[in-house]
């Protein structure tokens, strides 16, 4: 028969190459994405994540407390499960003006017959107002290790910046208290 | 499987094929492949099927009749994993390997090899999928995946062995979908007929084309984030553990990296064959070729920015919200140019009403309903309502089924003729139809106002003041699912038999593929065509 020629064989050995490293790409990409997450968190202040910008607000002048407002800050803690500790702020809300450095305590205790080491991690609301949150000494900076039945109370050294938004008079600074996983990040 | 013989015995067709069970083992025959997906996909769509009627018989009341809350979360998650992995996705790779060849002019798929190896990893898949289920009854493990089929971490951290069986699926059926699409795109952008241009080349191939591309972007993604929860769970890294420095958002943003295309990775091809059908049983060409190329292109480019709709309510911040909120908005312009280029078709065609038909205008009205109901959800302060409740629920069946299965249900009817080169029974197919789409409706439609009166959704009890719309859900979703019976009957007497059909099968159709026999050769075309204007 005439017509029963197959079309020339294609080679698709490139074609296939190319598309197997596009795969690839986006298979790093998505673990490519665990750092670019923060960076971007960390640039744009989303996701309620407080600087630890302790030079800077060290630098600041005093001249930078703005008198004219006055912001209200609360401070709660929660315990995430797993962790048979109990935990609240001294002082769930103060007033103070921007720019100006204050300090906060927060009381834990350990319930439990056993040494625990716990992790705290802060968010801020609104989102906005993280970047704005700067902390010059946290406990959240380290691991908390306590003894059976023992309580400390723990500082927070902290600045709101004096150029936070107008239309932010209140805000929050949350707790959460881990567990701290078995071998440390 | 006796459509076996009729292939083989096709002009031209080999014999040097192993028979029984191993020609089915070693076929690198892309009509044989395509038959095998299109026969895995309609048996999981029973068992997805069969698990959700479990779901909706405890649903029929009040209180916990039949199941533990723990398995009734095992079976919402392994049915959506289920339908989307192994029912509608092998189904549209059906329709690729089954059509594709015959529109473009070409022998076969550019990689048949790889083609038999992305099937056979299906089934071992839906195995690891599933057996938890089994191994449960022995009192090994406690039983399949209950996140959800999203498996948002903390939770999916924590769950139990059936996390892993789960974890280990998505791999597998991830690595078969990448395979598959690989080849597609190789044939597509190798093996067209002389003459046919990429703006030429038939919109179900183009519908595919998008899908593939997107496939291979997103999936790996989803590969990504299910391996750092392997390792989270078992090999002690933190990515998703905020005590460890990890932030459990993180991963809602990788799974809906990929889990957004996905909805456009399932319904991209019934896109695509939708306007075949339209234009054939409307008598009339296809409206708006080239509007509905780049209207395809331009919903998978935007379908890869939006992801973030999903979680409106995990605390993004304001700014986030609103982009994407627009850019959401936004897919609705070129799904409108879609909408209106079907209509336009049909306009003043001379129309008829053979099952596809029927399925393909049920698709357009109630397709219309889901994309209009997730202009809703995608409106930020509507959202925060309506998050996570049973409105969510009823759009996306409004999508995936009456879109998604509805739309393959639409190919099936259409082209099982030229598969099997026997005419369907028009009667029991129209009997099909409208017991489905009645019975959907009475399925989906109270859902919505479930939603609006505020039941979320996964949960196994609810308030009184939700019971009788429930009722009315599960009476329609045993209809809907019985009526799927009359569909696998119909396919399988089509298959047995019945009055021959001609090489066009239908009066209006155009294209390549309807110039060969029904059912084609075993190579489809051995000569290859060329395409003149």
């Amino acid at each position: 028969m005439p017509g029963t020629s197959l079309p020339p064989p294609r080679r698709h050995g490139r074609l296939v190459a190319r598309l197997i490293v596009l795969a690839g790409f986006f298979f790093a990409f998505g673990f490519a994405l665990v750092p670019l997450y923060d960076s971007f968190c960390e640039a744009v202040g989303f996701n309620g994540k407080t600087l630890k910008d302790a030079l800077a607000a060290n630098n600041a002048p005093p001249s930078a407390i703005n008198y004219s407002r006055k912001l209200s800050v609360q401070f709660t803690a929660t315990l995430m499960p797993g962790l048979p500790w109990e935990i609240r702020p001294l002082e769930p809300a103060i007033e103070l003006h921007p720019g100006e450095l204050r300090t906060t305590r927060f009381l834990v205790r350990n319930l439990s017959d056993q040494t625990i080491v716990g992790q705290a991690v802060p968010s801020v609301s609104p989102t906005v107002a993280a970047r704005h949150f700067r902390k010059l000494d946290c406990f959240c900076f380290t691991q908390q290790t306590l003894a059976p039945g023992e309580s400390r109370e723990m500082a927070l050294t902290f600045i709101v910046d004096g150029d936070i938004g107008e239309e932010i008079s209140e805000l929050t600074l949350a707790y959460a208290f881990f567990l701290a996983p078995k071998d440390p990040a | 499987m006796n459509t076996a013989t009729h292939t083989l015995d096709g002009p031209g067709g080999h014999t040097h094929q192993p028979g029984g069970l191993l020609r089915w083992l070693t076929t690198t025959n892309h009509k044989d492949i395509g038959t095998m997906y299109l026969s895995f996909s309609l048996l999981m769509f029973f068992v997805g099927g069969a698990m959700i009627l479990a779901v909706r018989a405890e649903l029929f009341q009040p209180g916990l009749q039949l199941m533990r809350p723990e398995f009734f979360n095992q079976l919402i998650g392994v049915h959506a994993l289920v339908m989307i992995f192994a029912a509608l996705m092998p189904a549209a790779t059906g329709f690729a390997n089954w059509m594709i060849p015959l529109m473009i002019g070409a022998p076969d798929m550019a990689l048949p090899r790889l083609n038999n190896w992305g099937f056979w990893l299906l089934p071992p898949a839906a195995i690891l999928l599933t057996l938890p289920f089994v191994l449960a009854l022995f009192g090994i493990g406690d039983g399949a995946v209950a996140t959800g089929w999203t498996l948002y971490a903390p939770l999916s951290v924590q769950g139990g062995i059936g996390v892993d069986f789960a974890i280990f699926a998505i791999h597998i059926l991830g690595i078969s979908s990448i395979m598959g699409s690989i080849n597609i795109i190789a044939t597509l952008l190798n093996m067209r007929a002389p003459g046919m241009t990429l703006m030429r080349m038939p919109l179900f191939c183009w519908g595919w084309l998008v899908t593939a591309v997107l496939l291979i972007i997103t999936l790996p993604v989803l590969a990504g984030g299910v391996t750092m929860l392997l390792t989270d769970r078992h090999f002690g890294t933190h990515f998703f553990d905020a005590a460890g420095g990890g932030d459990p958002i993180l991963f809602q943003h990788l799974f809906w990296f990929f889990g957004h295309p996905e909805v456009y990775i399932l319904l991209l091809p019934v896109w695509g064959l939708m306007p075949h059908v339209l234009s054939t049983f409307s008598r009339k060409p296809i409206y708006g070729h080239t509007g509905q190329v780049w209207s395809f292109v331009a919903i998978g480019v935007l379908g890869l920015v939006v992801w973030g709709h999903h979680f409106m309510t995990a605390g993004l911040p304001v700014p986030a919200l609103l982009y994407f909120m627009y850019s959401t908005m936004s897919i609705s312009l070129p799904l409108a140019v879609l909408f209106f280029c079907w209509i336009a078709t049909m306009w003043r065609g001379a129309m008829s009403f053979e099952t596809p038909m029927l399925f393909a205008v049920g698709f357009i009205v109630l397709f219309g309903i889901a994309g209009l109901t997730g202009l809703v959800l995608a409106d930020v302060a509507a959202d925060a309502q309506y998050h996570h409740s049973y409105f969510v629920v009823a759009h996306f069946h409004y999508a995936l089924f009456a879109g998604g299965i509805m739309g393959v249900m639409t190919g099936v009817y259409y082209w099982l003729p030229k598969w099997t080169g026997h005419m369907y029974s028009e009667k029991l197919g129209k009997l099909h139809f409208w017991l489905t789409v009645i019975s959907f409706n009475l399925t989906f439609m109270p859902q919505f106002f479930l939603g609006l009166a505020g039941m979320p959704r996964r949960i196994p009890d609810y308030a009184l003041q939700f019971a009788e719309f429930n009722a009315i859900s599960t009476v329609g979703s045993f209809v809907l699912g019985l009526s799927q019976l009359l569909f696998a009957y119909n396919i399988w007497r089509c298959i047995k038999g019945g009055e021959k059909a001609s090489n066009g099968v239908w009066e209006g159709t155009r294209g390549l593929e309807w110039e060969l026999s029904s059912p084609p050769p075993h190579h489809s075309w051995e000569t290859q065509p060329v395409i003149k204007d």
